[in-house]
C-alpha cells in the first residue's frame, strides 16, 4: 500500500516535470511575438528589442526554461507582458472561483445522477426505467450554456429570485456568494448529473448482475438492502473514474458557464490570455490545470485502494 | 411389471415416513415463451441426503434456484413449495416473506466459489451478516465471534485470520467452505447445495464433500445436493432424482438408481460414466445425440429423441410409475437387463 502510494508519486513528479517542458516548447513555438503585440504594428525595432531584453525573451531558451520552472517551485509565475500584473496570486483568484462553481456543480451531479441512476438500473426492465434512461439522454444532449440562458430567464428575468450574473466572495457576503453561485452551478451540474447518470446506471447494472449480489439475497437480504450493502461499493469504482474525468474537464470546461454568467474563472482567464499573447499567464495557467488534473488522478488513485481491497493487497 | 395407468393421478417419490421438511408440487420453472423445468415433483425428510443428477441443462439448478426464488430476471416458478413451519406457498410468497426464509430456513451454497464473495468485504463479516440479518445474534461483536467459530466448523486453518482475510486472498477451496459456513451460520432446515465441487480441484473435491455430509449431518439438515457426477452422488447422498429436459425421470434409493437403473437416460448416464466399459469398436459408450438447447426438447417423453427404445407411444408424456422409487417411461429398462 505505501510503496504504491510512493510509486504514484513519483509518476506525479515526473508527470509535472514533462509537462512543464512540453507547455514550454508549445508556447516558444507558437507564433506572435508578445513584444509586437504589446507595442503595436508601429513600434520600432529598437523599441521591441528593449522590451525582450525587460522581459528577458531574449535570452536562451534554456535559460528562460529555468528562469520560469523555478519561479514555479517557489510559486512565483512571473509578470504579465501585456499588464505587468503579479501572475500567481490571479491565478490563485481565478482558481478558487472556478473551484466554487466545478465543486458545487459536481455536487448537483452527484445529487442527480446517484439517485436516478439507480432507480433507473432497479427499473431497467421497467416503463419508469426506461422513462429515466431516455430523460438523461436528452440532459446529455443539452448544451449547459443554454441551460444556464434558460435558468436565467426564469429565475432572474421573470421571476427575479436569483441574480442573473456576478461573482462575490464567499467571505465578504456568504448570502450573495450563494444567491450567486446556483444558477450557474445548477446549469453545469444539471447536464454532468445526466451524463454521470449515464455512468452510475451501467454501474449498478453490471454489479447487479454479480453472482455475490444473488449470494447477498440468499443470506435473506432484500433486494435494495443487498444492493445497498454489497452492490454500492463495488459500483463506486467506476463511478469515482467517470467523476474525476468530469472534474478535471470542468476546470477549463466551465468557461462557457463563466462567460453566460459573469464570472471571473480561471477558464475566461485563459481565453483572455490567449487572446492578448500573454504568453507567460497562458504557460502558469496550463500548468496549474495540469497540477489540479494531476492532483485529482492521484486522489483518484487512493480511493481506488480503499475502494478495493484487491488493489490495496496486491503487489505494487 | 404393468404399464402404468395415465388416467390415475400421478403417485410421486415420497421420502421415508417421517413429515416432510420440504414438498414440492408439480414445480414449474419458465419464461414468457419457453418451458424450462416441468412438473418437478419431491419431498425431502428432516436431515435426507438427496441427490438431484443430471447434465448441464437439465434444470437442475434451475429448480434450485426456484426453490430459493432466486431465479434471474424474467424466468418465473409455478407450483407449490411447501417448508415446514414455514406458511403458505414459496413460490406464490413475497419477497418480504421470502427473505425471512432464505439463509434461514433454507440456505444454499453455489457452484462458482471465485465469484460468489463479495470482493471488498472481509469474509468474517460476510459469514456474520448471514446471522444479524435474522437477528440471530444481539451485536455485531458477537456476530463476528460467532463467524470465527463458523469457520472453524467448516475446518478452515486459522479461523480467525481467515475471518479478517478478503476473499481474493483464499483460494477456492477455502472460498467453498466460507460459502459453506455462510449457508449454515443459522442451522438451516435445508440446505441445497449447487454443484459446490465442481470448480474446485478433484484433491480438494473429496474433503469438500466430506465436509458437506457430516456438517450436515451435525446439524440434521436436509441436503438438496445438485449436481452430474454420479460419483459424487453415491457418497454424498441417499437417495437420487434424475433430472432431463427439465423433469425428474427416475427417482429412488442411490443404490437401486445407480445399479438397477429403469430410465433410458439413467442406464445410458451409468454407462457413460463407466470408464471400462466400451462399444464394439472399442470406444468409451455415450448417449447418442446431445441435450437440445433450452425449449428444444421434443413433446411427449422429454428423452425420446435421443433414446434407442423409443416409439410412437413416447408421444405422449409418459406418467410416473411408481411412489417413493419410481420412473417417467413407457419401455423402462428391465430389472434383469
Amino acid at each position: 500500500m505505501a510503496s504504491r502510494i510512493l510509486r504514484k508519486g513519483l509518476i506525479f513528479l515526473v508527470s509535472l516535470v514533462s509537462a512543464s517542458v512540453v507547455v514550454f516548447a508549445f508556447m516558444a513555438v507558437l507564433p506572435g511575438d508578445p513584444a509586437r503585440v504589446a507595442l503595436g504594428t508601429n513600434a520600432t525595432p529598437e523599441a521591441v528589442a528593449r522590451l525582450h531584453e525587460e522581459y528577458g525573451t531574449d535570452r536562451p531558451a534554456l535559460v528562460q526554461y529555468w528562469d520560469w520552472v523555478s519561479g514555479l517551485a517557489v510559486g512565483d509565475f512571473g509578470r504579465s507582458y501585456v499588464t505587468g500584473v503579479q501572475i500567481g496570486p490571479q491565478i490563485l483568484d481565478r482558481f478558487q472561483v472556478t473551484l466554487w462553481l466545478v465543486l458545487s456543480a459536481m455536487v448537483v451531479a452527484l445529487l442527480i445522477a446517484l439517485p436516478l441512476g439507480i432507480a433507473a438500473a432497479m427499473r431497467h426492465r421497467r416503463l419508469s426505467g426506461t422513462l429515466l434512461s431516455g430523460l438523461s439522454q436528452v440532459g446529455v444532449a443539452v448544451p449547459n450554456f443554454l441551460v444556464g440562458i434558460m435558468l436565467i430567464t426564469l429565475f432572474s428575468v421573470h421571476l427575479r429570485w436569483l441574480p442573473s450574473g456576478g461573482w462575490t466572495p464567499p467571505a465578504e457576503d456568504p448570502w450573495g456568494f450563494a444567491q450567486r453561485l446556483l444558477l450557474p452551478a445548477v446549469s453545469l451540474g444539471l447536464v454532468q448529473g445526466a451524463i454521470l447518470t449515464r455512468y452510475v446506471r451501467s454501474a449498478i447494472l453490471d454489479v447487479l448482475r454479480e453472482d455475490f449480489l444473488r449470494t447477498a439475497r440468499a443470506k435473506g437480504l432484500r433486494p435494495h438492502q443487498a444492493l445497498l450493502r454489497h452492490g454500492l461499493r463495488n459500483a463506486a469504482i467506476p463511478v469515482v473514474t467517470v467523476l474525476a474525468l468530469q472534474l478535471a474537464t470542468l476546470l477549463v470546461g466551465a468557461v462557457v458557464i463563466e462567460r453566460v454568467f459573469v464570472i471571473p474563472g480561471l477558464g475566461s482567464l485563459l481565453l483572455d490570455g490567449v487572446g492578448d499573447r500573454d504568453l507567460l499567464l497562458v504557460q502558469g495557467v496550463v500548468m496549474v490545470l495540469v497540477l489540479a488534473v494531476l492532483l485529482i488522478n492521484f486522489v483518484v488513485d487512493v480511493l481506488y485502494t480503499v475502494l478495493d481491497p484487491r488493489i490495496r493487497t496486491a503487489a505494487p | 411389471m404393468t404399464a402404468p395407468d395415465p388416467t390415475e393421478p400421478d403417485p410421486r417419490p415420497d421420502g421415508p415416513g417421517r413429515d416432510p421438511v420440504l414438498t414440492v408440487t408439480g414445480l414449474s420453472v419458465g419464461t414468457d415463451r419457453l418451458n424450462l423445468v416441468s412438473d418437478v415433483s419431491f419431498t425431502l425428510a428432516p436431515g435426507e441426503r438427496v441427490g438431484l443428477i443430471g447434465e448441464s441443462g437439465s434444470g437442475k439448478s434451475l429448480t434450485a434456484l426456484a426453490l430459493m426464488g432466486l431465479l434471474p430476471e424474467g424466468v418465473h416458478a409455478g407450483g407449490t413449495v411447501r417448508l415446514a413451519g414455514v406458511d403458505g406457498n414459496l413460490v406464490t410468497s413475497s419477497e418480504r416473506a421470502l427473505s425471512t426464509v432464505r439463509g434461514e430456513a433454507m440456505a444454499m451454497v453455489f457452484q462458482e466459489p471465485m465469484t460468489a464473495l463479495n470482493p471488498v468485504k472481509r469474509v468474517g463479516d460476510q459469514v456474520a451478516e448471514a446471522m444479524t440479518v435474522h437477528g440471530r445474534v444481539r451485536d455485531r461483536s458477537a456476530a463476528r465471534r460467532a463467524a470465527v467459530g463458523l469457520l472453524d466448523r467448516v475446518r478452515l486453518p486459522d479461523p480467525a485470520g481467515t475471518a479478517r482475510a478478503y476473499p481474493h486472498q483464499l483460494s477456492g477451496g477455502q472460498r467453498q467452505r466460507v460459502m459453506l459456513a455462510m449457508a449454515l451460520a443459522n442451522e438451516p432446515a435445508v440446505l441445497l447445495c449447487d454443484e459446490p465441487t465442481t470448480a474446485l480441484d478433484v484433491t480438494v473435491q473429496a474433503r469438500m464433500l466430506e465436509l458437506v455430509t457430516s456438517t450436515v449431518a451435525e446439524s440434521g439438515t436436509a441436503l438438496v445436493f445438485i449436481t452430474h457426477d454420479l460419483a459424487v452422488v453415491a457418497t454424498v447422498c441417499e437417495r437420487a432424482l434424475v433430472m432431463y429436459g427439465g423433469r425428474i425421470v427416475e427417482a429412488g434409493p442411490v443404490g437401486e438408481v445407480l445399479s438397477r437403473p429403469r430410465h433410458p437416460y439413467t442406464r445410458g448416464l451409468l454407462d457413460a460414466s463407466d470408464l471400462t466399459a466400451t462399444d464394439e469398436r472399442g470406444r468409451l459408450r455415450t448417449i447418442a445425440g446431445s441435450v437440445p438447447a433450452a425449449g428444444g426438447f421434443p413433446e411427449g417423453c422429454v428423452f425420446r429423441n435421443r433414446c434407442p427404445r423409443a416409439d410412437i407411444t413416447c408421444a405422449a408424456v409418459p406418467p410416473w410409475a411408481g411412489a417413493d422409487s419410481g420412473y417417467a417411461c413407457w419401455h423402462p429398462v428391465e430389472r434383469d437387463e
